[in-house]
């Protein structure tokens, strides 16, 4: 059972309308227990960052915790993809879950803020996410805090400056990007991560 | 590299779309669904469906085209028209638009902006600007009109559009009312007003008629986005090779797509 996580942020509907389209058959919840059920984890979001912590508040942090551990794939998208991190600048009081041990923080290039469009990725060679996505490809943004480029950056994108467009470690996986919303490269991503084993 | 945008826009009536029924080899030429999966297939980086439905009936149409165009589109969906409230904008977001544009509404009750922003994000809030210029007065006169462009507002665009940003919205749609419907060009002194006063992008609306267009309203109107519907629908250009051809005057565009 894949489950997508529903934190209360943002429209849901573009989510799971992309991965019923790939024949997948998600559940949408903010429940801890369904979450201990998942075979897969989706985390979506737009909107701040301190959204992120109804997930402290209602125990799915440490259930999602429990799952990663257990080896669950989980994948988070744009704040879901910042909240893997430590934190970020744009809520300094809401820690991140940390699997990856930087901070998110602000455009700091004088560029126009939010990043908004389609921008093209620059992937590295075998991330299981990007399995046949040609480099190059162009992905839907729209954010304002942006992670920063570390080992397990499996695509970087270049806005001013170079931030993580994707990371990857292990069942560990996030995209700054809107799959949902970024044509036949997007719907390829989410059908790797759809097709990765339990 | 962040590409500009090149934004298919349909104009629907009772859940017709009103402008481009010349496709000839369509099943059914004015479907919005059928449109919209069409140039996205031919390379639009986001769609835009816009109702001009006038009465209160047609809302009810309005979800259910919104739905179907929801239903077959993995790009960026917009919906705008006739939201007045955070309910209606919450319905609209339920059949799957992913932003949503306010222009008359947002003008009578600025804190709509950022009371859908609050639950929706900002980046999903859009405000719409249709404004005119004013003959003999500097370009930062621009008023704004709303009521589908039948109502003067007093209030200047540029003044306007900072004051969107500041409230809450993500992006900022500018129509030229004086170059809608010329195909002679966007303004691009206005755009280029409005887009050096906000931070947000701004998406151009009016007048397009040909590359040359887009990629003047890209490099003198600084637009980070342009809007256009009659020239995707009576087979003027197709935005794949319209995207073509703007690539080859140095603008970045999403390309292959």
């Amino acid at each position: 059972m894949i489950a997508v996580i529903d934190y209360r942020v943002g429209n849901l509907t573009s989510v799971m309308k992309a991965l019923r389209s790939l024949g997948s058959d998600p559940v949408l919840t903010d429940g801890p227990a369904v979450v201990l059920r998942a075979d897969k984890l989706i985390l979506p979001g737009v909107g701040h960052f301190s959204s992120t912590r109804f997930l402290e508040d209602r125990g799915l942090k440490l259930a999602i915790q429990q799952r990663i551990d257990a080896g669950t794939p989980f994948l988070g998208i744009c704040v879901g993809l910042q909240w893997l991190f430590a934190g970020s600048t744009e809520a300094p009081e809401t820690p991140g879950l940390a699997a990856f041990p930087e901070t998110c923080e602000k455009f700091a290039s004088g560029k126009k803020v939010p990043h908004v469009g389609w921008n093209s990725l620059s992937i590295k060679p075998g991330s299981r996410l990007f399995a046949g996505v040609p480099d190059g490809s162009f992905v839907y943004f729209t954010h304002s805090w942006r992670a920063p480029v570390i080992q397990d950056t499996v695509a970087v994108t270049e806005y001013g400056e170079q931030f993580t467009a994707a990371a990857e470690r292990d069942n560990v996986m996030g995209v700054q990007f809107h799959p949902e919303k970024s044509g036949e490269a997007g719907l390829r991503v989410l059908r790797n991560f759809l097709e990765l084993p339990c | 590299m962040l590409t500009r945008r090149i934004i298919a826009c349909l104009d629907v009536r009772d859940g017709r779309v009103v402008k481009g029924v010349q496709f000839v080899d369509l099943v059914d030429a004015g479907d919005p669904a059928e449109l919209a999966a069409r140039h996205a297939a031919a390379g639009a980086d986001e769609i835009v469906l816009l109702d001009i439905t006038a009465t209160h009936e047609g809302r009810g149409t309005l979800l259910e085209t919104v739905r179907r165009t929801a239903q077959r589109l993995f790009v960026p969906f917009t919906v705008g028209g006739g939201i007045r409230t955070a309910e209606e904008a919450a319905a609209v977001f339920d059949a799957g638009a992913d932003k949503i544009s306010i222009n008359s509404a947002a003008i009578s009750d600025p804190a709509l902006i950022g009371a859908i922003g609050a639950k929706f994000g900002a980046q999903a809030v859009i405000v719409a600007i249709d404004a005119r210029r004013i003959l003999g007065a500097p370009l930062s006169h621009a008023e704004v009109f709303v009521a589908g462009g039948r109502k003067p507002t007093g209030r200047r665009a540029v003044e306007w559009a900072r004051e969107a940003e500041q409230r809450g919205a993500g992006e900022i749609l500018l129509t030229s009312m004086d170059a809608d419907g010329t195909r002679a060009g966007f303004d691009c002194e206005l755009t280029a007003a409005v887009s050096d006063a906000v931070q947000i992008p701004v998406i151009a609306s009016g007048g397009a008629g040909n590359a040359q267009h887009f990629t003047q309203v890209f490099r003198a109107g600084r637009a980070d986005a342009a809007l256009a519907a009659g020239i995707f629908h009576f087979g003027v250009a197709d935005v794949r090779s319209l995207k073509a051809e703007i690539q080859r005057d140095g603008i970045p565009v999403r390309l292959p797509c």
